[in-house]
Protein backbone atom coordinates (compact mmCIF):
# COMPACT_ATOMS: atom_id res chain seq x y z
CA UNK A 1 0.00 0.00 0.00
CA UNK A 2 1.33 3.42 -1.06
CA UNK A 3 0.78 6.10 1.33
CA UNK A 4 0.31 9.54 0.32
CA UNK A 5 1.80 11.07 3.73
CA UNK A 6 1.62 14.57 2.39
CA UNK A 7 -2.15 14.75 1.51
CA UNK A 8 -2.85 12.63 4.90
CA UNK A 9 -1.20 15.80 6.68
CA UNK A 10 -2.67 18.20 4.86
CA UNK A 11 -6.60 16.35 4.92
CA UNK A 12 -5.48 15.60 9.08
CA UNK A 13 -4.77 19.40 9.20
CA UNK A 14 -7.68 20.83 7.79
CA UNK A 15 -10.39 18.13 9.97
CA UNK A 16 -8.34 19.57 12.78
CA UNK A 17 -8.83 23.12 12.10
CA UNK A 18 -12.49 22.19 11.24
CA UNK A 19 -13.15 20.41 15.40
CA UNK A 20 -11.57 23.25 16.14
CA UNK A 21 -13.93 26.15 15.08
CA UNK A 22 -16.77 23.66 16.18
CA UNK A 23 -15.49 23.23 19.55
CA UNK A 24 -15.26 27.24 19.63
CA UNK A 25 -18.98 27.85 18.06
CA UNK A 26 -17.32 29.96 15.46
CA UNK A 27 -20.65 29.08 13.47
CA UNK A 28 -19.70 31.13 10.54
CA UNK A 29 -16.36 30.39 9.98
CA UNK A 30 -17.66 27.04 9.66
CA UNK A 31 -20.01 27.84 6.71
CA UNK A 32 -16.51 29.50 5.08
CA UNK A 33 -15.15 25.92 5.00
CA UNK A 34 -18.60 24.43 2.83
CA UNK A 35 -19.12 23.87 -0.82
CA UNK A 36 -22.91 25.64 -0.90
CA UNK A 37 -24.15 22.16 -2.36
CA UNK A 38 -22.41 20.64 0.78
CA UNK A 39 -24.50 18.44 2.27
CA UNK A 40 -23.98 17.90 6.41
CA UNK A 41 -25.29 14.39 7.40
CA UNK A 42 -26.44 12.62 10.58
CA UNK A 43 -28.06 9.24 9.47
CA UNK A 44 -30.26 7.68 12.01
CA UNK A 45 -29.45 4.36 10.46
CA UNK A 46 -25.76 3.38 9.41
CA UNK A 47 -26.50 1.45 6.78
CA UNK A 48 -28.52 3.93 5.02
CA UNK A 49 -26.70 5.09 1.61
CA UNK A 50 -29.51 6.65 0.07
CA UNK A 51 -29.44 9.57 2.87
CA UNK A 52 -32.34 11.66 0.62
CA UNK A 53 -34.95 9.24 0.88
CA UNK A 54 -34.17 8.49 4.51
CA UNK A 55 -34.93 9.58 7.87
CA UNK A 56 -31.96 11.33 9.18
CA UNK A 57 -30.71 12.96 12.58
CA UNK A 58 -30.25 15.72 10.46
CA UNK A 59 -29.96 16.57 6.47
CA UNK A 60 -28.91 19.87 6.28
CA UNK A 61 -28.16 21.89 2.97
CA UNK A 62 -26.49 25.21 2.46
CA UNK A 63 -29.94 26.87 3.40
CA UNK A 64 -30.53 24.76 6.63
CA UNK A 65 -26.91 25.19 8.19
CA UNK A 66 -27.48 28.80 7.81
CA UNK A 67 -30.97 28.40 9.55
CA UNK A 68 -29.06 25.62 12.13
CA UNK A 69 -26.60 28.21 12.94
CA UNK A 70 -29.29 31.22 13.47
CA UNK A 71 -30.95 28.96 15.79
CA UNK A 72 -27.82 28.20 17.92
CA UNK A 73 -26.74 31.85 17.84
CA UNK A 74 -30.14 33.79 17.90
CA UNK A 75 -30.61 32.94 21.80
CA UNK A 76 -34.28 32.17 21.32
CA UNK A 77 -33.75 28.27 21.93
CA UNK A 78 -34.14 27.51 25.29
CA UNK A 79 -32.29 24.55 25.01
CA UNK A 80 -28.83 26.43 23.95
CA UNK A 81 -28.96 29.42 26.25
CA UNK A 82 -27.03 27.53 28.41
CA UNK A 83 -24.63 26.87 25.77
CA UNK A 84 -22.82 23.29 26.51
CA UNK A 85 -19.20 23.23 25.76
CA UNK A 86 -17.86 20.91 23.72
CA UNK A 87 -14.31 19.38 22.82
CA UNK A 88 -13.97 16.42 20.47
CA UNK A 89 -11.26 14.87 18.88
CA UNK A 90 -9.97 12.97 15.71
CA UNK A 91 -7.78 10.48 14.92
CA UNK A 92 -7.35 7.60 12.87
CA UNK A 93 -7.77 9.41 9.27
CA UNK A 94 -7.18 7.36 6.26
CA UNK A 95 -7.54 8.13 2.71
CA UNK A 96 -10.24 5.80 0.96
CA UNK A 97 -9.30 7.59 -2.72
CA UNK A 98 -8.84 10.56 -4.12
CA UNK A 99 -10.17 10.94 -7.53
CA UNK A 100 -10.43 14.42 -9.90
CA UNK A 101 -9.65 16.47 -7.05
CA UNK A 102 -12.55 14.64 -4.55
CA UNK A 103 -10.44 13.17 -1.27
CA UNK A 104 -12.62 11.24 0.53
CA UNK A 105 -11.62 10.34 3.56
CA UNK A 106 -12.87 9.06 7.17
CA UNK A 107 -12.12 9.05 11.00
CA UNK A 108 -12.52 7.96 14.34
CA UNK A 109 -14.85 11.14 16.47
CA UNK A 110 -15.00 11.70 20.12
CA UNK A 111 -17.38 14.41 21.20
CA UNK A 112 -17.31 15.13 25.06
CA UNK A 113 -20.27 17.69 26.15
CA UNK A 114 -20.89 18.67 29.67
CA UNK A 115 -24.21 20.14 30.37
CA UNK A 116 -25.95 20.29 33.56
CA UNK A 117 -26.41 16.41 33.57
CA UNK A 118 -22.61 16.11 33.01
CA UNK A 119 -20.37 14.81 30.80
CA UNK A 120 -21.35 12.68 28.58
CA UNK A 121 -19.73 11.12 25.32
CA UNK A 122 -20.61 10.66 21.83
CA UNK A 123 -18.58 8.01 19.54
CA UNK A 124 -18.71 8.35 15.49
CA UNK A 125 -17.29 7.80 13.02
CA UNK A 126 -16.51 10.89 10.25
CA UNK A 127 -17.20 10.58 6.67
CA UNK A 128 -16.05 13.51 4.52
CA UNK A 129 -15.69 14.14 0.68
CA UNK A 130 -13.31 17.32 0.24
CA UNK A 131 -13.07 19.07 -2.48
CA UNK A 132 -9.03 20.64 -3.31
CA UNK A 133 -9.25 24.87 -2.78
CA UNK A 134 -6.34 25.99 -3.23
CA UNK A 135 -3.95 24.94 -0.86
CA UNK A 136 -6.71 23.74 1.35
CA UNK A 137 -10.50 22.25 1.14
CA UNK A 138 -13.51 22.72 0.81
CA UNK A 139 -16.51 20.13 2.66
CA UNK A 140 -18.56 18.34 -0.13
CA UNK A 141 -20.28 16.06 2.45
CA UNK A 142 -20.28 15.10 5.67
CA UNK A 143 -21.77 12.34 7.36
CA UNK A 144 -21.55 11.80 11.08
CA UNK A 145 -22.22 8.07 12.04
CA UNK A 146 -22.73 8.36 16.03
CA UNK A 147 -22.72 5.11 17.44
CA UNK A 148 -26.15 5.00 18.84
CA UNK A 149 -28.01 6.91 16.55
CA UNK A 150 -30.16 3.62 15.86
CA UNK A 151 -31.42 3.49 18.79
CA UNK A 152 -31.60 6.81 20.97
CA UNK A 153 -30.17 10.07 21.47
CA UNK A 154 -30.30 12.59 23.89
CA UNK A 155 -31.45 16.29 22.51
CA UNK A 156 -28.75 17.74 21.10
CA UNK A 157 -27.60 21.94 21.10
CA UNK A 158 -24.61 22.27 19.33
CA UNK A 159 -22.79 20.90 15.92
CA UNK A 160 -21.31 17.43 15.70
CA UNK B 1 -59.18 26.64 45.31
CA UNK B 2 -57.71 23.67 47.29
CA UNK B 3 -54.29 24.54 47.41
CA UNK B 4 -53.99 23.31 50.96
CA UNK B 5 -54.19 19.76 50.61
CA UNK B 6 -51.47 18.19 52.05
CA UNK B 7 -50.24 15.27 50.12
CA UNK B 8 -49.75 13.35 53.80
CA UNK B 9 -53.84 12.71 54.04
CA UNK B 10 -53.41 11.18 51.03
CA UNK B 11 -54.47 7.41 50.75
CA UNK B 12 -53.99 6.42 47.45
CA UNK B 13 -52.15 7.55 44.22
CA UNK B 14 -55.29 8.40 42.76
CA UNK B 15 -56.08 10.78 45.34
CA UNK B 16 -53.02 12.50 44.15
CA UNK B 17 -55.06 13.48 41.09
CA UNK B 18 -57.78 16.40 41.72
CA UNK B 19 -59.93 17.85 38.66
CA UNK B 20 -57.78 20.57 38.26
CA UNK B 21 -54.23 19.68 39.66
CA UNK B 22 -52.20 16.98 40.44
CA UNK B 23 -49.43 16.28 42.70
CA UNK B 24 -45.98 17.00 41.48
CA UNK B 25 -44.60 13.39 43.19
CA UNK B 26 -46.86 11.95 40.45
CA UNK B 27 -43.35 12.69 38.11
CA UNK B 28 -40.48 11.32 40.46
CA UNK B 29 -41.87 8.91 43.33
CA UNK B 30 -40.86 5.30 42.25
CA UNK B 31 -42.91 3.79 43.90
CA UNK B 32 -45.54 5.19 41.71
CA UNK B 33 -43.94 4.44 38.90
CA UNK B 34 -44.21 0.74 39.60
CA UNK B 35 -47.67 0.70 40.33
CA UNK B 36 -48.09 2.77 36.90
CA UNK B 37 -46.55 0.04 34.53
CA UNK B 38 -48.91 -2.40 36.49
CA UNK B 39 -52.42 -0.38 36.87
CA UNK B 40 -51.73 0.92 33.23
CA UNK B 41 -49.78 -0.14 30.69
CA UNK B 42 -50.06 -3.65 31.68
CA UNK B 43 -54.11 -2.80 32.05
CA UNK B 44 -54.72 -0.73 28.75
CA UNK B 45 -54.67 -1.07 25.19
CA UNK B 46 -50.92 0.33 24.79
CA UNK B 47 -49.49 1.48 20.87
CA UNK B 48 -47.22 -0.93 19.30
CA UNK B 49 -46.81 -0.41 15.54
CA UNK B 50 -48.11 0.59 12.40
CA UNK B 51 -48.99 -1.99 10.10
CA UNK B 52 -46.45 -0.35 7.34
CA UNK B 53 -43.73 -1.24 9.64
CA UNK B 54 -43.75 -5.03 9.00
CA UNK B 55 -44.70 -5.00 5.23
CA UNK B 56 -43.60 -8.76 4.34
CA UNK B 57 -44.59 -11.91 6.19
CA UNK B 58 -41.80 -12.15 8.29
CA UNK B 59 -41.60 -8.73 8.86
CA UNK B 60 -41.02 -8.07 12.79
CA UNK B 61 -40.69 -5.23 15.10
CA UNK B 62 -39.59 -5.17 19.03
CA UNK B 63 -41.22 -3.12 21.39
CA UNK B 64 -42.56 -2.99 24.84
CA UNK B 65 -45.39 -2.54 26.96
CA UNK B 66 -44.98 -0.94 30.11
CA UNK B 67 -41.54 -2.63 30.42
CA UNK B 68 -41.84 -5.82 29.20
CA UNK B 69 -40.10 -6.77 25.70
CA UNK B 70 -42.77 -8.25 23.11
CA UNK B 71 -42.46 -9.11 19.14
CA UNK B 72 -44.79 -7.37 16.86
CA UNK B 73 -44.73 -9.62 13.28
CA UNK B 74 -46.38 -10.97 10.18
CA UNK B 75 -46.92 -14.42 9.61
CA UNK B 76 -46.77 -16.55 6.49
CA UNK B 77 -50.43 -15.76 6.01
CA UNK B 78 -50.17 -11.88 6.47
CA UNK B 79 -51.67 -11.84 9.71
CA UNK B 80 -49.64 -9.73 12.83
CA UNK B 81 -48.92 -11.56 16.43
CA UNK B 82 -48.06 -9.79 19.31
CA UNK B 83 -45.89 -12.26 21.37
CA UNK B 84 -43.53 -12.21 24.63
CA UNK B 85 -40.41 -11.81 23.70
CA UNK B 86 -39.28 -14.33 26.27
CA UNK B 87 -37.97 -18.09 25.36
CA UNK B 88 -40.38 -20.51 27.22
CA UNK B 89 -37.50 -22.78 27.96
CA UNK B 90 -35.30 -20.41 30.48
CA UNK B 91 -36.22 -16.72 29.45
CA UNK B 92 -33.62 -15.29 27.20
CA UNK B 93 -35.30 -12.68 24.39
CA UNK B 94 -35.46 -14.58 21.12
CA UNK B 95 -36.12 -11.40 18.92
CA UNK B 96 -33.54 -8.36 19.30
CA UNK B 97 -32.45 -4.91 17.18
CA UNK B 98 -35.94 -2.62 16.00
CA UNK B 99 -36.91 -4.46 13.38
CA UNK B 100 -36.28 -6.66 10.30
CA UNK B 101 -36.91 -9.69 8.56
CA UNK B 102 -37.11 -13.24 9.26
CA UNK B 103 -38.40 -16.93 9.04
CA UNK B 104 -37.98 -17.82 12.53
CA UNK B 105 -36.96 -16.95 16.05
CA UNK B 106 -34.05 -18.70 17.60
CA UNK B 107 -33.33 -19.06 21.11
CA UNK B 108 -29.46 -17.75 20.89
CA UNK B 109 -29.10 -19.65 24.67
CA UNK B 110 -30.36 -23.41 23.58
CA UNK B 111 -31.58 -23.28 20.30
CA UNK B 112 -35.25 -23.36 20.84
CA UNK B 113 -36.92 -22.53 17.47
CA UNK B 114 -40.60 -20.77 17.46
CA UNK B 115 -42.21 -20.16 14.09
CA UNK B 116 -43.62 -16.55 13.18
CA UNK B 117 -47.42 -17.36 14.95
CA UNK B 118 -44.99 -18.19 18.18
CA UNK B 119 -45.70 -21.82 17.92
CA UNK B 120 -42.58 -23.91 19.05
CA UNK B 121 -41.12 -25.67 16.60
CA UNK B 122 -37.85 -27.32 17.47
CA UNK B 123 -36.14 -28.24 20.70
CA UNK B 124 -32.51 -29.58 19.94
CA UNK B 125 -31.76 -33.23 21.38
CA UNK B 126 -35.18 -34.46 22.45
CA UNK B 127 -34.95 -37.01 23.93
CA UNK B 128 -34.28 -35.70 27.53
CA UNK B 129 -38.05 -34.43 27.73
CA UNK B 130 -39.19 -37.52 26.53
CA UNK B 131 -42.84 -37.13 27.75
CA UNK B 132 -42.65 -34.40 29.71
CA UNK B 133 -42.67 -31.54 27.32
CA UNK B 134 -45.78 -30.96 25.01
CA UNK B 135 -44.48 -28.34 22.45
CA UNK B 136 -48.05 -27.26 21.74
CA UNK B 137 -47.86 -25.95 25.19
CA UNK B 138 -44.67 -24.10 24.99
CA UNK B 139 -45.14 -21.44 22.25
CA UNK B 140 -44.25 -17.91 22.74
CA UNK B 141 -46.57 -16.11 25.08
CA UNK B 142 -49.43 -14.70 22.52
CA UNK B 143 -50.94 -11.16 23.33
CA UNK B 144 -54.07 -9.94 22.75
CA UNK B 145 -53.70 -7.58 19.36
CA UNK B 146 -56.39 -5.32 17.35
CA UNK B 147 -55.86 -2.96 14.95
CA UNK B 148 -57.71 0.11 13.66
CA UNK B 149 -56.78 1.74 10.34
CA UNK B 150 -53.16 0.45 10.44
CA UNK B 151 -52.53 1.55 13.94
CA UNK B 152 -51.26 -1.95 15.92
CA UNK B 153 -52.60 -2.06 19.51
CA UNK B 154 -52.02 -4.73 22.18
CA UNK B 155 -53.20 -5.65 25.82
CA UNK B 156 -52.23 -7.43 28.01
CA UNK B 157 -55.54 -8.33 29.87
CA UNK B 158 -57.65 -10.41 28.39
CA UNK B 159 -61.32 -9.11 29.36
CA UNK B 160 -60.71 -5.69 28.44
CA UNK B 161 -63.25 -4.03 26.06
CA UNK B 162 -62.80 -4.31 22.40
CA UNK B 163 -59.94 -1.49 20.80
CA UNK B 164 -62.71 -0.25 18.97
CA UNK B 165 -64.84 0.92 22.15
CA UNK B 166 -61.47 2.17 23.67
CA UNK B 167 -60.84 4.11 20.81
CA UNK B 168 -64.52 5.77 20.94
CA UNK B 169 -64.42 9.43 20.13
CA UNK B 170 -60.60 9.15 18.62
CA UNK B 171 -61.55 7.23 15.66
CA UNK B 172 -62.87 9.90 14.04
CA UNK B 173 -59.78 11.95 14.30
CA UNK B 174 -57.89 8.47 12.98
CA UNK B 175 -59.73 8.45 10.14
CA UNK B 176 -58.69 12.43 9.50
CA UNK B 177 -55.22 11.81 10.22
CA UNK B 178 -54.34 8.72 8.00
CA UNK B 179 -55.24 11.47 5.29
CA UNK B 180 -51.64 12.35 5.58
CA UNK B 181 -51.12 10.07 2.51
CA UNK B 182 -51.90 13.13 -0.15
CA UNK B 183 -54.19 9.76 -1.49
CA UNK B 184 -51.81 7.45 -0.70
CA UNK B 185 -52.12 4.55 2.31
CA UNK B 186 -50.16 5.73 5.29
CA UNK B 187 -46.45 4.65 5.45
CA UNK B 188 -44.10 4.79 8.34
CA UNK B 189 -40.51 6.63 6.73
CA UNK B 190 -38.30 6.11 9.81
CA UNK B 191 -38.12 7.04 13.11
CA UNK B 192 -35.78 9.07 15.76
CA UNK B 193 -35.35 7.99 18.85
CA UNK B 194 -34.71 9.61 22.35
CA UNK B 195 -34.22 9.91 25.35
CA UNK B 196 -35.34 12.91 28.29
CA UNK B 197 -34.23 13.06 32.18
CA UNK B 198 -37.98 13.33 33.03
CA UNK B 199 -41.30 11.11 33.32
CA UNK B 200 -43.32 9.88 30.83
CA UNK B 201 -46.47 11.94 31.76
CA UNK B 202 -44.83 15.26 31.19
CA UNK B 203 -44.62 14.05 27.09
CA UNK B 204 -47.97 13.31 27.80
CA UNK B 205 -49.17 16.39 28.91
CA UNK B 206 -46.80 18.49 26.07
CA UNK B 207 -48.85 16.58 23.07
CA UNK B 208 -51.89 18.88 24.32
CA UNK B 209 -50.26 21.45 25.14
CA UNK B 210 -50.40 24.53 22.75
CA UNK B 211 -50.06 27.01 25.29
CA UNK B 212 -45.89 26.49 24.99
CA UNK B 213 -45.84 26.79 21.13
CA UNK B 214 -44.55 30.28 20.92
CA UNK B 215 -42.63 30.63 23.74
CA UNK B 216 -40.28 27.02 23.76
CA UNK B 217 -40.71 27.21 19.78
CA UNK B 218 -39.26 30.98 18.91
CA UNK B 219 -37.03 29.52 17.56
CA UNK B 220 -38.60 27.33 14.96
CA UNK B 221 -40.86 29.99 13.74
CA UNK B 222 -38.17 32.25 13.66
CA UNK B 223 -36.56 29.35 10.92
CA UNK B 224 -39.45 29.60 8.81
CA UNK B 225 -41.13 31.89 6.29
CA UNK B 226 -43.62 34.64 7.54
CA UNK B 227 -46.86 32.26 6.23
CA UNK B 228 -45.61 29.24 7.34
CA UNK B 229 -45.27 31.73 10.88
CA UNK B 230 -48.48 33.11 10.74
CA UNK B 231 -50.12 29.11 10.07
CA UNK B 232 -48.19 28.84 13.71
CA UNK B 233 -49.68 31.40 15.49
CA UNK B 234 -52.94 29.65 16.47
CA UNK B 235 -53.65 30.72 19.94
CA UNK B 236 -55.52 33.42 19.79
CA UNK B 237 -57.49 31.16 16.60
CA UNK B 238 -60.72 29.38 16.34
CA UNK B 239 -58.66 25.99 17.51
CA UNK B 240 -60.04 23.89 20.20
CA UNK B 241 -59.20 21.15 22.42
CA UNK B 242 -61.98 17.95 23.17
CA UNK B 243 -62.09 15.02 25.52
CA UNK B 244 -62.66 12.21 23.37
CA UNK B 245 -63.76 10.07 26.74
CA UNK B 246 -60.95 7.12 27.94
CA UNK B 247 -57.93 9.94 28.42
CA UNK B 248 -57.64 10.70 24.73
CA UNK B 249 -58.12 14.37 23.41
CA UNK B 250 -57.71 15.91 20.46
CA UNK B 251 -55.91 19.48 19.92
CA UNK B 252 -57.24 21.54 17.19
CA UNK B 253 -54.57 24.40 16.49
CA UNK B 254 -55.30 24.86 12.79
CA UNK B 255 -58.98 24.61 11.71
CA UNK B 256 -58.73 25.17 8.28
CA UNK B 257 -56.06 21.76 8.13
CA UNK B 258 -58.43 19.04 10.09
CA UNK B 259 -59.78 17.58 6.72
CA UNK B 260 -56.67 17.60 4.04
CA UNK B 261 -59.23 16.53 1.75
CA UNK B 262 -61.41 19.93 1.86
CA UNK B 263 -60.39 23.19 0.19
CA UNK B 264 -58.08 21.70 -2.89
CA UNK B 265 -59.02 25.14 -4.50
CA UNK B 266 -56.90 27.16 -2.31
CA UNK B 267 -53.87 29.02 -3.52
CA UNK B 268 -50.75 26.86 -3.08
CA UNK B 269 -48.69 28.47 -0.70
CA UNK B 270 -45.00 29.77 -1.64
CA UNK B 271 -43.18 27.40 0.58
CA UNK B 272 -44.41 24.51 -1.41
CA UNK B 273 -44.65 25.89 -5.20
CA UNK B 274 -41.15 24.03 -6.27
CA UNK B 275 -43.22 20.63 -4.19
CA UNK B 276 -46.08 21.40 -6.81
CA UNK B 277 -43.83 22.20 -10.36
CA UNK B 278 -41.82 19.07 -9.32
CA UNK B 279 -45.10 16.93 -8.87
CA UNK B 280 -47.03 18.86 -12.23
CA UNK B 281 -43.50 17.62 -14.12
CA UNK B 282 -43.60 14.32 -13.14
CA UNK B 283 -46.98 14.82 -14.74
CA UNK B 284 -49.49 14.71 -12.06
CA UNK B 285 -53.07 16.19 -12.36
CA UNK B 286 -53.41 19.40 -10.67
CA UNK B 287 -55.54 17.96 -8.31
CA UNK B 288 -53.25 15.05 -7.28
CA UNK B 289 -50.89 17.96 -7.24
CA UNK B 290 -53.32 20.03 -5.08
CA UNK B 291 -53.73 16.76 -2.35
CA UNK B 292 -50.29 15.97 -1.97
CA UNK B 293 -49.37 19.24 -1.88
CA UNK B 294 -52.39 20.41 1.19
CA UNK B 295 -51.13 16.74 3.01
CA UNK B 296 -47.46 17.52 2.88
CA UNK B 297 -47.34 19.56 5.82
CA UNK B 298 -49.26 17.22 7.56
CA UNK B 299 -52.58 17.69 9.10
CA UNK B 300 -53.89 20.87 11.94
CA UNK B 301 -54.21 18.54 15.17
CA UNK B 302 -52.64 16.41 17.52
CA UNK B 303 -54.59 13.49 18.54
CA UNK B 304 -53.42 12.50 21.86
CA UNK B 305 -54.54 9.03 22.43
CA UNK B 306 -53.64 7.53 26.35
CA UNK B 307 -51.24 6.69 27.25
CA UNK B 308 -48.37 5.96 25.22
CA UNK B 309 -49.10 7.53 20.71
CA UNK B 310 -50.48 10.25 19.75
CA UNK B 311 -51.11 11.40 15.97
CA UNK B 312 -49.58 14.85 16.02
CA UNK B 313 -49.86 16.75 13.34
CA UNK B 314 -47.78 14.68 10.96
CA UNK B 315 -45.82 12.05 12.66
CA UNK B 316 -46.44 9.66 15.54
CA UNK B 317 -45.36 10.53 18.77
CA UNK B 318 -44.96 7.08 20.65
CA UNK B 319 -43.71 7.47 24.44
CA UNK B 320 -42.15 5.09 26.00
CA UNK B 321 -41.41 5.07 30.21
CA UNK B 322 -37.87 3.90 31.27
CA UNK B 323 -38.42 4.57 34.73
CA UNK B 324 -39.93 7.38 37.10
CA UNK B 325 -37.18 10.11 35.87
CA UNK B 326 -36.13 8.56 32.86
CA UNK B 327 -38.90 8.27 28.97
CA UNK B 328 -37.99 7.71 25.37
CA UNK B 329 -39.87 9.03 22.74
CA UNK B 330 -39.90 7.74 19.04
CA UNK B 331 -40.88 9.89 16.83
CA UNK B 332 -42.51 8.30 13.46
CA UNK B 333 -42.01 10.07 10.74
CA UNK B 334 -44.92 9.62 7.54
CA UNK B 335 -45.88 9.52 3.92
CA UNK B 336 -47.83 7.89 1.10
CA UNK B 337 -47.39 3.82 0.42
CA UNK B 338 -46.10 4.09 -3.42
CA UNK B 339 -46.72 8.35 -3.75
CA UNK B 340 -44.46 10.27 -5.69
CA UNK B 341 -40.71 10.06 -4.00
CA UNK B 342 -40.78 13.98 -4.04
CA UNK B 343 -43.52 14.33 -1.80
CA UNK B 344 -42.59 11.74 0.79
CA UNK B 345 -38.48 13.79 0.54
CA UNK B 346 -40.22 16.79 1.42
CA UNK B 347 -42.21 15.47 4.40
CA UNK B 348 -39.14 13.46 5.77
CA UNK B 349 -36.99 16.84 5.55
CA UNK B 350 -39.89 18.95 7.65
CA UNK B 351 -39.76 16.00 9.89
CA UNK B 352 -36.17 16.55 10.57
CA UNK B 353 -36.73 20.62 10.33
CA UNK B 354 -38.75 19.95 13.59
CA UNK B 355 -38.49 16.54 15.43
CA UNK B 356 -35.89 14.64 16.75
CA UNK B 357 -32.63 15.43 18.86
CA UNK B 358 -31.40 17.86 16.79
CA UNK B 359 -34.64 19.23 14.95
CA UNK B 360 -35.31 22.98 15.74
CA UNK B 361 -38.25 22.17 18.34
CA UNK B 362 -37.44 18.62 20.08
CA UNK B 363 -34.61 20.04 22.18
CA UNK B 364 -36.16 22.97 23.44
CA UNK B 365 -39.53 20.69 24.37
CA UNK B 366 -36.80 18.32 25.96
CA UNK B 367 -35.05 21.58 28.06
CA UNK B 368 -38.64 22.18 29.28
CA UNK B 369 -39.34 18.96 30.28
CA UNK B 370 -36.02 18.21 32.22
CA UNK B 371 -36.63 21.51 33.83
CA UNK B 372 -40.15 20.24 34.77
CA UNK B 373 -38.69 17.12 35.88
CA UNK B 374 -35.57 19.01 38.07
CA UNK B 375 -37.98 21.95 39.56
CA UNK B 376 -40.56 19.38 40.59
CA UNK B 377 -37.98 18.10 43.20
CA UNK B 378 -38.23 21.12 45.01
CA UNK B 379 -40.23 21.61 47.89
CA UNK B 380 -42.07 18.54 50.42
CA UNK B 381 -45.13 19.52 48.22
CA UNK B 382 -46.73 20.86 45.68
CA UNK B 383 -48.80 20.76 42.90
CA UNK B 384 -48.94 20.66 39.41
CA UNK B 385 -51.97 23.20 37.59
CA UNK B 386 -54.01 21.71 35.11
CA UNK B 387 -56.77 24.38 35.41
CA UNK B 388 -56.35 26.40 32.51
CA UNK B 389 -59.66 27.22 30.44
CA UNK B 390 -61.95 25.43 33.27
CA UNK B 391 -64.28 28.50 33.36
CA UNK B 392 -64.78 28.59 29.90
CA UNK B 393 -65.69 25.28 28.55
CA UNK B 394 -68.26 24.43 26.28
CA UNK B 395 -69.65 21.51 24.75
CA UNK B 396 -69.30 20.37 21.33
CA UNK B 397 -70.96 18.82 18.50
CA UNK B 398 -70.29 15.17 19.10
CA UNK B 399 -71.19 16.15 22.75
CA UNK B 400 -67.10 16.55 24.11
CA UNK B 401 -66.47 18.78 26.88
CA UNK B 402 -64.24 21.20 24.45
CA UNK B 403 -61.57 24.50 25.68
CA UNK B 404 -60.09 26.90 24.62
CA UNK B 405 -56.72 25.90 22.07
CA UNK B 406 -54.31 26.71 24.98
CA UNK B 407 -56.57 25.03 27.50
CA UNK B 408 -55.05 22.59 29.66
CA UNK B 409 -58.58 20.35 28.96
CA UNK B 410 -56.90 17.79 27.34
CA UNK B 411 -54.18 17.06 30.11
CA UNK B 412 -57.51 17.14 32.49
CA UNK B 413 -58.81 14.53 30.24
CA UNK B 414 -55.28 12.17 30.72
CA UNK B 415 -55.35 12.59 34.33
CA UNK B 416 -58.84 11.62 34.81
CA UNK B 417 -58.46 8.51 33.36
CA UNK B 418 -55.14 7.67 34.85
CA UNK B 419 -57.11 8.26 37.65
CA UNK B 420 -59.98 5.53 36.95
CA UNK B 421 -57.05 3.39 36.09
CA UNK B 422 -54.65 3.92 39.10
CA UNK B 423 -57.72 3.63 41.62
CA UNK B 424 -58.42 0.08 40.04
CA UNK B 425 -57.52 -2.45 43.34
CA UNK B 426 -54.49 -4.30 42.31
CA UNK B 427 -54.70 -7.82 41.17
CA UNK B 428 -51.77 -9.55 43.32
Amino acid sequence: MKLDTQLLADVTAFLNIEADILDNKDYLQWLELWLESGLYIVPVDHNATDYANSLNVAYDDHEMRILRIERLTSGYAVSTQLSEKTVRTTSRFRILDDVDGLVRVRCAYSLYENNKNGIRCYPANLQFKLVRDGDSFKIAEKIVKIMNSSQYLTTVSYLF
Amino acid sequence: MKTETKVKSINSIADLVLDDRVHKSLYSDKNIFEEELEKIFNNTWVWLAHESELPDAGSYKTATIGRQPVIVVRDRKKKIHVMLNRCRHRGATVCEGKSGKTKAFTCPYHGWGYGLDGSLRAVPKPEEYENILDKAEFGLIKVRTESYKGMIFATLKKDLEPLDDFLGGAKKWIDLFVKQGGGYPLKALGDQRFRFPGNWKIQLENTTDSYHFPIVHKSFIASVDEQAAEVFDFLDGDGFVEDLGHGHSVMVMIPELVDLEDNLDEPIPARYSDLAKQLANEGHSDLEVRRLVRAVGGGGFNLNIFPNIACSMAFFRNLVPISANETEIHHIALGGEGAPEVFNQKRIRIHEHFQGPMGFGTPDDGEAWERVQAGSMAGSDGWIMLNRGMSKLSTSADGNVRGAVCSETGMRAAYQQYKKLMATPSEH
